[in-house]
């Protein structure tokens, strides 16, 4: 019988983990139960772009998104929703009062969803459904159709760019790989996404993994490879499994392998998974860890596009640059470069984290300004709490402020301010998050993910990173800022790869932007976000402190001197800050103070504080 | 595979997710609360599907809804033409009746008179 419903059930890393795996399990029990399972389809679908609601579930033909859902939610939306037709208002996202509300939200309408088309309106592990929505169309064209320079110059023509950092022009780069001069050239995908809070290529692979082959297919045929590989991280197993099922279906298909669509085209790809080394997400060094090598880079030229994979033209692309392939040749380069600003073309997946209200994939028209993404799509920061800055481009990448939040997101803009626009991770941070706390944590990343070969890198991030521990200590001297910013510009100009020639950005930009904030650290030993433990610590208000004793008695090293109707000390010497007198109090009468002048008691004196005793009404009426 | 072999391929699998297509032209409701069930509601709706499902018709949609507040027409069904932004209530609409208004109402234009509670324009939210 005929399917009358589909179920789209999000099965990306982030509603997995959520639970998808338990809703699923309980929809069928509950079908079954009414025997309705001939009349549903349930299909898990890539990642839906709002990780922060998972997991979620989108019904067709009503097109419904439900969000958050509970095994216990399932049998309601089984009986009244797919038995009799009342969708669950107060399931639905943002509880809209009729299905098509949700379009009209910032967060879709502000989107412009062409890699991500597919993700979460399509069962990734079915090639049948990617072909049904116009799947291997564009590589059926570029093989009867177009010759190999006319496929690069369409490229060439939409301004496509590098969607892994640097934005390099991704015609030319299949330009020089077609004039390579080899007996055999490679293809290879990287999908070494490395940045801490990033997961746009995961979150493609996961969603739409053919995408991506029909991409390196169509790069292989432009630049004359017959053998492509897909270098993926081992920690994104879910990712991993996509793209392995894809690779075999397609084989199955003739999509693979020899003789491609009786066009007698070959081309094949395999699957490497990496270690997990930031560094590998470098060309060559991802080069080396595919040759079985330990995954270090080396200097270039020559480059990759000469010399590349077991010394023959390499030509290799990022995940979501490939997932752009097909659609600029179906649609065309104009209908692509009629996309975005001028010399930044199309769109941009982000993976937008940190203090924001809508968490979550996105795609979003490049020129777009950092401030719709923050406070239309992303719904702007929680609890009320001020903005301060955003992070973009992860540990290569820099901060950028307040001010600049109307600055149109581009390659060449992001440059400019001192950011890059990295793979597409964008962490929002608020007024609670120290500036140089936050520089201090992405150096300690990028020296522990240092390959160690080339001394800028190795010697001097551990040179910055010790200065700024020295600072976040209240140990720091004011000419430590110059030295900050002399060792990152020596570092920048003379390391070997691109991981130390950007590792000193976030130290740099914090620098540029935030410099109040550092010498607050060093003059005032001041911290004013409070994270920097070593200025921070516990005080007790001697005005708000009633003396009940709860602090002191639950304070695990005694560090609290006090007693019934005294107000209470802290004893700094034996404070370890832990925060238990904070959380105890009930009086709200201790507070983190950093760098604050404050009245300081010599010994407990009898409290100031008179509590309004309840009157009889008040305590009958609870 | 060859290209002529994966577009049929697209074709058949097409029809297989037609429920996920957003440009419908006609979009069917059958009313399916409990008094609709109760009067057969479902068997409606089967009919229509597989009236649609014979007919490969492609830009119909068929949906659910709750009550309508019309017990003694159940079931109801509404035929949304959505290009023409009219909507028309249909009540008793048996198994037979409902294989009617595909083929008379969706298929050759031709509302089925006897049938129609009213008609109704959709308006623009």
């Amino acid at each position: 019988m005929k399917k009358r419903i589909d179920l789209l059930i999000c099965s990306g890393s982030g509603c997995v983990s959520s639970g998808t795996e338990r809703i699923i399990k309980k929809f069928k029990e509950e079908l079954e139960k009414r025997g309705l399972m001939d009349e549903v389809n349930i299909v898990r679908t890539g990642c839906r772009g709002m990780c922060e609601f998972g997991p979620v579930m989108k019904i067709y033909p009503d097109d419904v998104l439900y969000v958050q859902l509970k095994e216990e939610d399932v049998p309601e939306i089984v009986e009244e929703h797919i038995l009799k037709g009342r969708p669950v208002k107060r399931l639905m996202w943002k509880k809209t009062e009729t299905p098509v509300d949700e379009k009209k939200h910032p967060f879709f309408s502000k989107q412009v969803r062409i890699v991500l088309s597919n993700c979460g309106e399509i069962d990734p592990e079915s090639i049948e459904e990617y072909i049904a929505v116009g799947g291997y169309e564009a590589l059926a064209k570029v093989l009867t159709e177009m010759s190999p320079e006319d496929v690069i110059d369409e490229i060439l023509k939409s301004g496509l760019r590098g969607r892994g950092g640097a934005g390099f022009p991704t015609g030319l780069k299949w330009k020089f790989g077609r004039e390579a001069k080899g007996d055999e050239k490679y293809v290879i995908c990287n999908g070494d996404e490395g940045d801490p809070g990033a997961f746009m290529d995961r979150s493609i692979f996961e969603g739409d993994p053919h995408a991506v082959i029909e991409g390196m297919i169509i790069a292989g045929y432009a630049i004359g490879a017959h053998k492509g590989y897909v270098y993926i991280r081992a920690e994104y197993p879910l990712a991993v499994k996509r793209i392995q099922i894809a690779i075999e279906q397609a084989r199955k298909y003739g999509l693979l392998g020899k003789n491609i669509l009786e066009s007698g085209f070959d081309f094949d790809i395999e699957v490497r998974q990496g270690a997990g080394a930031f560094v590998c997400g470098e060309e060559t060094a991802l080069i080396a860890s595919i040759e079985g090598k330990r995954g270090q880079p080396r200097p270039k030229p020559p480059f990759p596009a000469q010399k590349g994979l077991w010394g023959k033209p390499t030509t290799i692309n990022n995940v979501e640059t490939l997932a752009n392939i097909r659609h600029i040749i179906l649609k065309g380069a104009e209908w692509f470069s009629s996309i975005g600003t001028k010399k930044s073309k199309g769109t941009k997946v982000f993976a937008l984290t940190g203090k924001l209200n809508n968490t979550g994939l996105v795609e979003v028209p490049m020129g777009i300004t950092l401030r719709e993404i923050i406070y239309d799509i992303g719904g702007g920061i929680p609890k009320n709490k001020e903005f301060k800055a955003v992070q973009i481009g992860g540990p290569s990448g820099g901060c950028i402020p307040k001010e600049h939040l109307d600055t149109p997101i581009d390659y060449d803009s992001l440059t400019k301010l001192g950011a890059i626009m990295g793979s597409g991770g964008l962490i929002v941070l608020d007024e609670d998050t120290c500036m140089v706390n936050m520089a201090k944590f992405f150096l300690e990343f990028t020296v522990d993910e240092s390959c160690g070969q080339c001394p800028p890198c190795r010697i001097g991030l551990k040179q910055m990173l010790k200065i700024l521990d020295r600072i976040t200590k209240g140990e720091g001297k004011l000419e430590d800022l110059d030295e900050l910013e002399r060792l990152g510009n020596i570092i920048k100009e003379a390391s070997l790869c691109g991981l130390g020639q950007t590792a000193p950005n976030p130290v740099l930009t914090t620098l540029k932007y935030f410099k109040d904030e550092y010498i607050e650290h060093i003059v005032d030993k001041k911290c004013r976000a409070k994270v920097c433990m070593d200025l921070v610590e516990f005080y007790i208000d001697p005005d708000m402190c009633v003396g009940c004793t709860v602090c002191m008695r639950k304070c695990p090293t005694g560090g609290i001197i006090g007693g019934k109707g005294l107000i209470h000390i802290i004893d700094n010497d034996k404070c370890i800050k832990c925060g238990t007198c904070m959380d105890v109090c009930k009086f709200d009468a201790v507070r983190k103070i950093s760098g604050e002048k404050v009245e300081r008691l010599k010994e407990p004196q009898t409290i100031r504080r008179v509590l309004k005793k309840a009157s009889k009404s008040e305590v009958k009426n609870g | 595979m060859n290209i002529e072999e994966l577009r049929k391929l697209r074709e058949k699998v097409k029809r297989e997710m037609k429920l996920r297509e957003k440009n419908a032209r006609i979009r069917i409701i059958v009313g399916m609360a409990t008094s609709g069930i109760a009067s057969g509601a479902r068997e409606t709706m089967n009919a229509i599907l597989d009236e649609i499902e014979k007919r490969d018709l492609k830009d119909v949609i068929v949906t659910q809804s709750g009550e309508k507040g019309l017990h003694p027409k159940e079931p109801i069904v509404i035929v949304e033409e959505i290009d023409k932004k009219r909507r028309f209530v249909y009540g008793d609409v048996t198994p037979e009746v409902g294989r009617m208004i595909v083929i008379e109402h969706i298929v050759h234009g031709k509302p089925i008179q006897n049938y129609i509670v009213q008609i109704e324009e959709i308006k623009e939210e």
